[in-house]
């Protein structure tokens, strides 16, 4: 188990004060203008050797997305966004940061707005969060009020940082939706190229960054990158907010490890599946995108990017869902595919029509009201709106879909057989409309 | 997606205008954004407009935003219609989010749903008093503490059928009943008190 003296985020539960003092004490805000008299590069090429990947989701390498920003301003101001939209099924661990722990990332802020030369910074906030979001503007203004952050400030870069906020778009968490909406627009995601870092917010070269990743850079410029890279193994380094949600006996976020074995996370942490381990029926791994997992992989599964990819699956915002042999995997998948119906943004016609074709077929196969070709069909329906639309959300709602197929086709074929074993006055329904 | 249309004429208030707090608040919300960029104010003034419409967001206070924006109208509109937390149709003094999406569904979300039904009534409608409305959310982001509900501002997590309906009592009652875990346990750490941070705590 990860030590507690490598804890990144020492207030993870709130128990202790979340403002300034006390984020002082836990080490916040400490030599923050050493790091910046280190100078942009040694902090871009701190950040690629700690090995640290995006914490949004995708995993993308944060030096590297870093090192994109233009070297020199031409004349246009560069950004920071913060996307604070956290909305995935299964993961509330930026929650935890915004209300417990909010100076992390205000650092973190000024020292990733240093290090691309971006003098204003905002943080987007999903819209139900509103204590969440009051919490962070009084810690914004906590640093404004210590000077912290601002013009003249003690750190010798002007950074201005703004708490911004949405109502209630899961799409403005993809990143160029969230820039869009940030503009006073509907969160319609933006064709890349051009990305971000060359045209973003209003034009201007732009980086968006998790909330995670952006809080955890104090922590990895003041302790080192070689300390960071010493956890998990390599390409999947550091430590990690995990959620573990669903059927255990005492859900929770925690920070642990890079690469902790499932079982672990589940029993140390969570006390256990509900009716002990064996009465596990699948984990989806990384919040609702990502492709499930069946009990029988999940004995020996380190949790990171790279396991989990091998399984067809991925890490995603490390949201570990868990489902006990008491789930109706269908109905609890179609609930998922329904999320997807409501919360696609409508501009991409496979993702529009598509999401809402795959909770209709998947409601009929929930009560095996389907004819068993349908599976097929349904499978190739995931993978016509899989790569063919302008953001991933299509991915994301065409995976778990994928994962339920290739892991409980049987169970939807039991389901049909049992249906159309019995009598019914209704004909079994042909392919949707 | 689905079609979200705006609420029946005769619902509909002829005006709208921002009281002078909220007015200078919304001057000084515009100036976070660059000069000629003020329409990104449009979710956060849109918002203030909806609370201080009663919880929900009429035509006239569409039409204002966008005038106050220097906006078209229809701009101001699609952001409203786009966006569910704005209400377009009148909602009660409690608004009740019920977040039916799978981590909440798997541990009881269908049931709070029966009793947000028996309490308050059908979805989307406004109970007989006025004081009660409710409807089903995705994913409130909570799901560490499901099932959870938000009632206005507020979260209210780790619910029972027993305890959501005590929580609509004590509302109903005009107290204020406490936000957060509805069961004795610290925000998100695991019940019974946390696995880690143990060494922690104390130095705090």
């Amino acid at each position: 188990m990860l030590d507690d003296k490598d804890r990144i985020f020492r207030n993870l539960y709130g128990q202790g004060d979340w403002g300034l003092e006390g984020a002082r004490a836990r080490g916040a805000w400490d030599g923050t203008k050493a790091i910046l008299e280190k100078g942009r590069d040694a902090i871009v090429n701190e950040m690629k050797a700690s090995g640290l990947r995006g914490r949004g989701g995708a995993g993308f390498p944060t030096g590297l997305k870093w090192s994109f920003m233009p070297k020199q301003s031409d004349g246009r101001p560069h950004y920071l966004v913060v996307n604070a939209d956290e909305s995935e099924p299964g993961t509330c661990k930026d929650r935890e940061i915004l209300r417990h722990d909010p100076h992390l990332l205000v650092e973190g802020c000024l020292i990733a707005g240093f290090a691309m030369g971006a003098h204003t910074g905002y943080i987007y906030v999903r819209g139900e969060f509103v204590r969440e979001r009051e919490r962070l503007q009084a810690a914004v203004d906590q640093a404004y009020e210590a000077k912290l952050i601002g013009k003249d400030n003690i750190h010798g870069f002007d950074f201005d940082l703004y708490v911004h906020h949405g109502a209630g778009a899961y799409i403005c968490g993809e990143e160029m939706a969230l820039l869009e909406s940030l503009e006073g627009k509907k969160g319609m995601p933006r064709l890349k190229p051009p990305f971000p870092a060359n045209v973003g917010l209003y034009g201007c070269p732009t980086t968006v960054n998790n909330v995670e990743t952006i809080a955890v850079a104090p922590d990895i410029m003041r302790r080192g990158a070689a300390w960071f890279a010493g956890i998990g193994r390599p390409n999947n380094t550091g430590t990690k907010l995990f959620c573990i949600s669903g059927h255990v006996l005492k859900p929770c976020n925690v920070e642990e490890a890079m690469g902790v074995p499932l079982r672990e996370l589940i029993e140390r942490h969570a006390g256990g599946v509900r009716g002990g381990w064996d009465n596990l029926l699948a984990v989806i791994p990384g919040g609702s995108s990502m492709p499930l997992v069946p009990a029988a992989q999940c004995q020996n599964l380190p949790m990171d990017f790279d396991a989990l990819r091998d399984l067809k699956s991925a890490l995603g915002t490390a949201a570990v869902i868990v489902m006990d042999k008491s789930t109706d995997i269908v109905r609890a998948m179609a609930r998922i595919a329904y999320f997807y119906k409501h919360e696609s943004c409508g501009q991409c016609t496979p993702c529009r029509e598509g999401t809402g074709w795959m909770w209709r077929v998947l409601m009929r196969m929930a009560d095996g009201r389907a004819q068993k070709r349908e599976i097929d069909m349904l499978l190739e329906v995931t993978q016509q709106i899989e790569g063919h639309t302008i953001c991933a959300f299509g991915d994301g709602a065409a995976w778990p879909m994928q994962g339920l197929i290739r892991h409980f086709r049987h169970e939807i074929e039991r389901r049909i057989d049992a249906y159309s074993a019995n009598p019914h006055t209704e004909p079994v329904a042909v392919a949707a409309e | 997606m689905a079609p979200r249309r705006l609420a029946p004429a005769d619902l509909q208030p002829r005006e709208f205008a921002f009281t002078a707090e909220n007015y200078n608040w919304a001057k000084r919300e515009i100036t976070k954004y660059p000069e000629g960029r003020q329409a990104s104010a449009v979710i956060p003034l849109l918002w203030r407009a909806q609370q201080q419409a009663g919880g929900w967001t009429p035509e006239a206070a569409i039409r204002y935003v966008a005038d106050f924006l220097g906006m078209a109208h229809i701009r101001v509109l699609e952001i409203a219609t786009f966006y569910t937390m704005f209400n377009l149709e009148p909602v009660g003094k409690f608004h009740v989010q019920l977040c039916g999406t799978t981590p909440c569904m798997l541990r009881g979300a269908e049931d709070l749903k029966a009793t947000c039904k028996r309490m308050i009534g059908e979805e989307q409608h406004v109970s007989a008093d006025g004081k009660f409305s409710w409807i089903e959310v995705e994913c409130l982001g909570a799901c560490v503490n499901a099932p959870a509900v938000q009632i206005n501002d507020d979260f209210y997590e780790d619910l029972t059928p027993e305890s959501f309906a005590h929580v609509l009592d004590e509302l109903a009652a005009g107290n204020q009943p406490q936000p957060g875990p509805q069961i004795d346990r610290q925000l998100s750490a695991p019940i019974g008190g946390p696995t880690t941070l143990t060494s922690m705590t104390k130095a705090d």
